[in-house]
């Protein structure tokens, strides 16, 4: 895993309470922090001139289901133009309500990657000004990246019709209405 | 009638141009909101070819991915499935023989240059100027004839693979190579003089879908797009990958951030990328083109048909996948459109846990309204044009 260079330390005397972890695996410099410190750190790593992490280059999330807890981590890739170094900043994030506060105030372009996260993985941002679906559609129900949401599962718009010769899975409806049963509660 | 009211009234008009608009290539929705032609705001939609790549990944084996990854953008669907194969070796801690390098990057040049010739040509033809897009087809068909011959599909290829590439670059590729550039040299030679010059084509791009160096950036903007406004960003150059910091080639520069520019650096880059190819043809060093690594890479089919181990280690690689280590990493190349990323994380085993592309013409499409308020409708088919979106990588 690595020594510590000289970025993270700085980081982490900056920030000693927020900083979970750090580490650098195959040159993928990487930090851990708290989600509350999110915009102050992520602020901090912009504008410090000896960072200068000017670029978002992305904004995803991965669902550790039973591997870790909590459960969900949202992690975001920054870039230098200026000094070209990358940073990978994960925010762990719990299951009940999963939410992390929104970074369309530093950069315009975490608009629809923050959309995209929610999209698939149900996580809200605070503070995003339109926070909807963006690859699904409105009436789609539960988060299909998360890992507890079945592969086959379907959910047409227009219903499926059955035609003549053609092979229709009925497990997937079996799944779907469970699906909807399970989600019942949150529309 | 009074002379103050002789004015038309100024009404917000609402219009949805898509999702199968005739100049959208590629299926995608514009909501907007009009003031006579001038547009006020544009909020695009996206989606309709989404057909999770994501959670296809997580199903598949490491190798199984790799056809996936042709899907992802298909006018350059090599430079996706180096992408993703230099991102699990990096995972697996490991580096392929030169001569596999090489033919990387001659195949990742060529996709880029069949990217380009689609963006610059289809752009061309909806402005009307159908000849040079015809021609700039031309010029890709000849290219595309060579990836056939070298990795046996034009889309769906699957060249590469996790430790080395399919097979070796057939012999008389070279030869092959040299004819196609020549032809292509001669064919953007009359592209230019069809364009170039063009007072149509010229007034339609110039000046239209303008973007700021400081917006590009916030919107994280890479590639043409990027570059079109003066900033020197290329992955090839700032986190060289491969061999290409032994290559000599230079990175096309706009000023202005208009379409025009846009349209100018792709057609410069694909001279620089036939010299890289050109470059590469010449130092390549003979040699292996895979790993020797059998926990990688498959055995030869003739140890596979003809011992017991071979079969095993054959039905070991395929039935349970490469075996690779805990951990994760991001590893990004230069795409057709900007900074192609992968995110991968690995929780040891044979699957990927997790596999997330950055799509760069996804985040370009996110910066669209920006690019068109207050231009004309009209210009939305230039400006989109451009941006050289493509379903399968924007949607996933």
């Amino acid at each position: 895993m690595g020594e510590e260079s000289p970025r993270i330390q700085y980081l982490s005397e900056t920030f000693s309470g927020m900083i979970l972890e750090s580490h650098a695996f195959r040159g993928d410099e990487t930090v851990v922090i708290r989600g509350e410190g999110l915009l102050e750190i992520v602020r901090f790593l912009k504008d410090d001139p000896k960072l200068d992490f000017d670029f978002l280059a992305d904004i995803t999330a991965v669902d550790y289901l039973g591997k870790k807890q909590p459960r969900f981590e949202v992690v975001y890739h920054l870039y230098s133009l200026r000094a070209n170094h990358r940073l990978r900043v994960k925010v762990p994030v719990e299951e009940d309500e999963p939410a992390v506060d929104s970074l369309t105030p530093l950069w315009k372009g975490a608009n629809w990657l923050e959309r995209e996260v929610w999209d698939m993985f149900g996580i809200r941002f605070r503070g995003h000004p339109d926070l909807k679906r963006i690859l699904l559609y409105e009436e789609f129900r539960g988060y299909p990246l998360r890992k507890d949401y079945p592969v086959n599962q379907r959910q047409p718009l227009v219903p499926e019709r059955p035609l003549a010769g053609t092979f229709v899975d009925t497990r997937s409806d079996d799944k779907l209405l469970q699906l909807k049963q399970k989600l019942g509660h949150e529309r | 009638m009074k002379p103050e009211s002789r004015e038309l009234p100024l009404e917000t008009m609402e219009l949805q141009m898509g999702p199968s608009h005739p100049a959208t290539h590629g299926t995608i929705k514009f909501n907007l909101k009009l003031e006579g032609e001038k547009v006020l705001d544009c909020e695009v939609e996206v989606g309709y070819l989404h057909r999770g790549f994501d959670k296809m990944c997580e199903q598949a084996t490491w190798t199984q991915v790799i056809p996936y990854t042709d899907r992802l953008n298909y006018v350059s669907p090599l430079i996706n499935n180096v992408g993703y194969a230099l991102t699990v070796e990096k995972l697996l801690g490991v580096e392929v023989p030169p001569r596999c390098q090489f033919i990387r990057v001659i195949m990742s040049e060529i996709s880029r240059i069949t990217d380009h010739l689609t963006c610059c040509g289809m752009s061309a033809s909806e402005l009307g100027a159908i000849t040079a897009g015809f021609y700039m087809i031309e010029a890709r068909e000849l290219l595309m004839r060579i990836v056939e011959v070298v990795t046996g599909a034009r889309l769906t290829i699957s060249y590469v693979r996790i430790g080395g590439v399919k097979h070796d670059l057939p012999p008389d590729f070279a030869e092959q190579v040299t004819q196609a550039f020549r032809k292509i040299r001669k064919l953007l030679a009359d592209c230019d003089r069809l364009l170039a010059r063009n007072r149509i084509f010229i007034d339609r791009m110039s000046g239209v879908g303008v973007i700021s160096q400081e917006t590009a950036i916030a919107y994280g903007l890479t590639g043409p797009i990027l570059r079109s406004t003066g900033v020197s960003y290329d992955v090839r150059k700032a986190q060289s990958y491969l061999v290409y910091d032994r290559l000599d080639f230079a990175v096309p520069l706009g000023t202005k951030g208009d379409n025009y520019d846009r349209f100018v650096c792709r057609i410069q880059e694909i001279e620089q990328s036939m010299r890289i190819v050109e470059q590469a043809l010449q130092t390549m060093p003979l040699g292996a083109v895979s790993l020797d690594d059998p926990s990688i890479v498959l055995p030869e089919k003739e140890k596979v048909y003809n011992s017991i181990e071979g079969l095993m280690h054959h039905f070991k690689i395929i039935m349970e996948g490469i075996q690779v280590p805990p951990g994760e990493v991001y590893f990004a190349v230069e795409g057709g459109n900007g900074e192609l990323g992968f995110y991968i994380v690995s929780q040891g085993g044979g699957r990927p846990y997790r596999v997330r592309v950055r799509p760069p013409c996804f985040i370009a499409m996110s910066a669209f309204h920006e690019m068109i308020k207050g231009y004309m409708v009209a210009d939305i088919v230039p400006t989109f044009g451009m941006i050289n979106m493509i379903g399968g990588e924007c949607d996933r």
